[in-house]
């Protein structure tokens, strides 16, 4: 028997019982549906988050006071005078542009709309290093920054939540935390992020935020925005910058007592992260390709005791074992090949259904079914098949012809 | 040595079964040769170990001890896969209930030994030959399902001659058919062995069936029963 009869055998058997077949491969189509759409959605979770980490700003630096890794004692916050000291450029020849941060969480109101926002305490560099554009009014001033002025831009998530339009804002007075604030621009949506919205923002200059809203104690910020001057320099700029630190800070000696991150990092981070949930879902998902399997097993083993005299006739008309495991095997196999292809449809079909439903919802994420997972899920179901088949296509091929012809 | 013209030659097969703590001796010392061209009727009463003598000589089985001579060939000592191949080459089986593949059409199921044999060329020519043989050339088409008994036991003639063997080794032939066709069969079957020179082995214990061969062999008590009635 060649291997063409065998296939064409094993189809032939196989339409001989649709229903049968078509429940059996279900539980393969559903089990390589769901590794295929888990794998989808989440190398399109992956790439949502790295575009959205890209979409921060370019060559960007982040300073966090105090090691993330190691215990430090004593350790000293990073302050305005730490920025000053980043952004000279003697000192740190590699830095474009420096954006000391503070940030606290507000009330905000407008003729009776009110909101809870994230406050963004900063200077106009920070219209440079987090590349934001407007969509109406101006960035803040150093003016403003002088005159302590009570002004605010506006996130365009805010301005829907307390005006419910996204122009003609620029000139209105909000209240934040009941004191009066005028809004002189509105920012452009940069859409969501792992950190939360990046829309839903108040950005009001620093020295008012540390003045009247969020509380900071001689001068503290809590994060300085660094950028490189360009991409090859990143790593030198962040070694600038640490060593800056760590003179300002007199930790020459022993540990740091603060943590620079580059955008790089923060794409490694979130990568490890939905590479671990991608695992898990895939892992969960093969599960339901296992249980498909043994439906396959069951399923087999039916056939065979069913068939138990026609496999005595296969045998005294010539067939040898080898020939009877062919048989069964190529047609758990191919119940298995069959229901990967289908199921691999089905996964797209999914993969594609969940990215629209994202896209309505408002969070653009496209899922995307790989080359990799489509081969590893073929493969994968087929051997299933195999293995799965293999118990009872042995049993099958052990038959005695004696015994199998007298079977009733 | 066996004699050449001797297409079945066995001596002293016994075949023991182990039931629980008791030996079951189902052949005890049966010895018999028939030759080639020759149609043969074995008989005996039920447990007389009929069937299983019928399994040793198709091949199905091994004796426990004694030898069996197959087409000149020792057979009672092969393993699983040469006996295949022997059934396959040498030996034509028609059961009772014909067992006949259902899904398939009568061409298919002649063509099966011929698949087993690992002949692609000619093999549905040879198949279709075979049912013409066997007066089916109108039904080459239908599935068993579609024919009436007498019709499945013809293609299962087909299927037994196919691979021309050198026994055709049937149990009980027309046991499953009204009084008509088991007379047409058994006529087809001794027209094939007119015309062919194909040697027949009957397993029957209906006389009528028995009494239209040139020989029967009784077995009684696992034993070849003495003296063989020769016409």
């Amino acid at each position: 028997m060649n291997f063409t009869q065998a296939i064409q055998e094993a189809l032939e058997s196989l339409s001989a019982n649709k229903l049968r077949s078509g429940l059996t491969m279900l539980g393969i189509i559903i089990g390589v549906a769901a590794v295929i759409a888990m794998l989808a959605v989440g190398a399109g979770a992956q790439n949502t988050i790295t575009g959205s980490i890209s979409g921060i700003g370019s060559n960007l630096l982040f300073v966090f006071s105090g090691n993330f890794q190691a215990e430090v004692r004593n350790e000293k916050p990073l302050t305005l005078d730490d920025a000053a000291a980043l952004g000279d450029p003697f000192q740190a020849p590699s830095v474009a542009a420096v954006a000391p941060v503070v940030q606290g969480n507000v009330e905000v109101s407008f003729a009776g709309e009110t909101a809870n926002t994230n406050i963004f305490g900063v200077t106009p560099d920070y219209q440079i290093v987090r590349n934001y554009k407007l969509t109406e009014g101006v960035f803040i001033s150093e003016d403003d920054l002088l005159a302590r002025a009570s002004v605010a831009l506006l996130g365009p998530d805010l301005a829907d939540k307390l005006f419910g339009r996204r122009d003609g804002i620029v000139g209105e007075t909000i209240r934040v935390e009941g004191q009066p604030f005028r809004v002189i621009g509105l920012l452009e949506s940069k859409g969501g992020s792992t950190f939360g919205s990046q829309d839903d923002v108040l950005l009001a200059p620093m020295t008012t935020t540390t003045a009247r809203l969020v509380r900071r104690t001689r001068e503290r910020v809590d994060v300085i925005y660094v950028q490189a001057l360009n991409a090859d320099l990143v790593s030198q700029a962040s070694e600038e910058v640490a060593e800056v630190l760590r003179q300002r800070h007199r930790t020459q000696l022993g540990e740091d007592d603060f943590t620079v991150f580059s955008q790089q990092d923060f794409v490694a981070t979130a990568q490890t992260i939905t590479n671990v949930l991608t695992i898990f879902l895939g892992g969960i998902a093969a599960i339901s390709l296992l249980v498909g399997g043994i439906g396959i097993m069951n399923i087999m083993l039916v056939s065979v005791t069913e068939r138990t005299r026609e496999i005595g006739l296969r045998k005294a008309i010539g067939a040898r074992r080898r020939d009877i495991l062919i048989q069964f095997l190529t047609e758990s196999s191919l119940l298995s090949l069959f229901g990967g292809l289908i199921g691999i449809g089905l996964g797209y079909l999914i993969a594609f259904i969940v990215g629209r439903v994202a896209a309505a919802s408002g969070t653009p994420f496209v899922p995307q079914v790989s080359l990799d997972a489509i081969l590893l899920a073929t493969l994968f179901s087929t051997a299933v098949g195999l293995f799965f088949g293999l118990y009872p296509a042995n049993r099958a091929a052990g038959l005695e012809p004696v015994e199998a012809l007298r079977y009733e | 040595m066996s004699t050449p013209d001797a297409v079945i030659r066995a001596v002293d097969l016994t075949k023991t079964y182990r039931m629980g703590e008791v030996d079951v001796h189902a052949l005890n010392g049966a010895s018999l040769e028939i030759y080639r061209g020759e149609v043969v009727a074995i008989t005996g009463p039920s447990g007389s170990g009929k069937s299983t003598l019928m399994n040793i000589l198709g091949c199905l089985d091994r004796p426990t001890s004694g030898e069996y001579y197959l087409d000149g060939e020792l057979v009672s000592s092969l393993n699983d896969d040469q006996l295949a191949a022997v059934r396959n080459r040498k030996v034509g089986f028609v059961f009772q209930s014909f067992n006949l593949l259902s899904r398939t059409t009568a061409l298919a199921n002649v063509e099966l030994p011929l698949r087993y044999a690992g002949i692609t060329k000619g093999r549905t020519d040879r198949a279709r030959q075979a049912l013409v043989a066997v007066g089916l050339a109108n039904r080459i088409h239908h599935r068993p399902t579609e024919l009436s008994g007498g019709q499945q036991q013809r293609v299962a003639i087909a299927r037994a001659l196919v691979n021309d063997p050198a026994m055709l080794l049937a149990d009980e032939p027309t046991g499953n058919l009204d009084s008509h066709s088991g007379k047409e069969i058994m006529e087809l079957i001794l027209t094939l062995n007119k015309e062919r020179g194909t040697t027949v082995v009957i397993v029957t214990h209906d006389p009528a069936i028995a009494a239209q061969t040139q020989r029967i062999i009784r077995i009684m008590d696992g034993k070849v029963a003495e003296p063989e009635v020769t016409r």
